[in-house]
């Protein structure tokens, strides 16, 4: 069993949004994005997978197993962290880790304080004492302290400073080193992905735009450049997924093979795309300045 | 052994770790029999994707830089260096006869070319 993620056709209709069939699934031993605008669908994607909100259709299996039936057993493989706060505020963090660590039989107590010792943090601290970023590094230490094969994060570097955020992927390289471990987190930070993501699985209202290997994902599409008398906004060309035009000129993404055939590179130029740019061609289609 | 990643180059990252490496080889700064790092530690290493890692080693076993051995890792394999010679040999010649049918368009002769080409090396 080499997917420690599998969603399948999942599906979930909330008034005025629906994830929308959804399937996707991530291998042992990978880092995968998860991205999307905000209102896409990712922090109710991960909800449902942790089976914090009841999905109305499709499957999901973690490890192998159905995530209900083998909720519990499926968890303690699980290190989940939270775009927020969650924790008891007055408790110092070694009471909150002693509450936690009960719950998981592979608990590594030594881990625990090496962690908190290389974040810098200071057990005695209570936890509203904490800022954002050490917030989300004391979540780091709990969740990586039962060692699981599975870490799953919402939004992990929102928030944060780029020298945390660095540390933060730091981390998750080092814990994919061995090829045992899998890490899922969503970021609208694309910087973030663009080097230490394997794959990245992109949302839109809703519904799954694509899931693949990164480097495929960049190089499928690209960036054209050129004079407005090049580019009728008017037609329907073969693998254009969005473009933005203004006085001086458009600018297009397009489908790589497409872009090679339809512009012979004269007068326009061609440019690699990067996430951010995907993402946004995509969400905003077409657009005239 | 060093290798540098640069984000604002043209090239995909896993070209230009390939690239380096092949120049290691070439330069001898890595020689036969040599083990690479395990894909999985220069990923971490660099702070890069193990995919693209793997595929710089895919790129570096198909071209015959190295060796992959299921379970033991990646090691440098046996070059041929006349063979790269001639290879990078007629490589200069192309480029040489592209920049000489340009400077004939504008009625430059050899003459003029290495003349240009002195100029450039004493800079």
């Amino acid at each position: 069993m080499d997917n420690i993620i599998e969603v399948k056709n999942l599906t979930k209709d909330y008034e005025g949004f629906k994830l929308d069939d959804l399937s996707f699934s991530l291998k042992k031993g990978y880092i995968m994005g998860f991205i999307g605008p905000n209102g896409a669908g990712k922090s109710t994607t991960i909800k449902l997978i942790m089976n914090l909100v009841k999905k109305d259709s499709g499957s999901i299996h973690l490890f192998g197993k159905d995530y209900q039936k083998h909720e519990k057993a499926v968890k303690e493989r699980i290190g989940f962290i939270y775009d927020q706060n969650h924790f008891y505020d007055d408790l110092q963090m070694e009471k909150m880790k002693s509450v936690l660590s009960v719950y998981y039989p592979t608990w590594d107590d030594g881990l625990f304080y090496s962690y908190m010792k290389r974040f810098g943090l200071n057990p005695e601290k209570k936890i509203k004492e904490l800022s954002r970023g050490m917030q989300t590094k004391f979540s780091l230490a709990l969740a990586l302290s039962h060692e699981p094969e599975l870490i799953i994060m919402d939004e992990p570097t929102s928030g944060l400073d780029p020298i945390f955020r660095s540390e933060i992927l730091d981390i998750l390289s080092e814990v994919i080193e061995d090829g045992k471990r899998s890490v899922f987190f969503s970021s609208h930070i694309t910087q973030d992905l663009e080097r230490s993501a394997d794959y990245v699985t992109f949302i839109n209202d809703g519904k799954l735009v694509f899931s693949k290997e990164k480097h495929s994902a960049l190089e499928d599409y690209a960036v054209i450049k050129g004079p407005n008398d090049l580019f009728d906004p008017m037609e329907k060309y073969e693998g254009l997924v969005g473009f933005r035009r203004d006085k001086y000129g458009f600018s297009a993404l397009f489908k790589r093979n497409e872009a090679i055939r339809l512009f012979d590179g004269e007068r326009t130029v061609m440019e690699n795309p990067n996430i951010d740019d995907i993402m946004l061609y995509t969400v905003r289609g077409n657009s005239n300045a | 052994m060093d290798i540098v990643i640069s984000n604002s180059s043209k090239n995909p990252i896993y070209m230009q770790i390939s690239n380096q490496l092949k120049e290691h080889i070439l330069k001898g700064s890595l020689s036969e029999g040599d083990a690479l790092p395990s894909i999985r530690s220069l990923a971490k290493d660099l702070r890069i994707s193990v995919i693209t890692t793997k595929r710089a080693y895919e790129e570096l076993d198909a071209a015959g830089f190295i060796d992959t051995v299921a379970g033991k890792g990646s090691f440098v394999a046996a070059q041929n260096k006349e063979l790269i010679f001639e290879q990078r040999m007629r490589k200069i010649e192309s480029k040489l006869s592209e920049v000489l049918k340009e400077a004939h368009m504008i009625g430059l002769t050899s003459k003029d070319l290495s003349e240009m080409i002195e100029l450039i090396e004493e800079d």
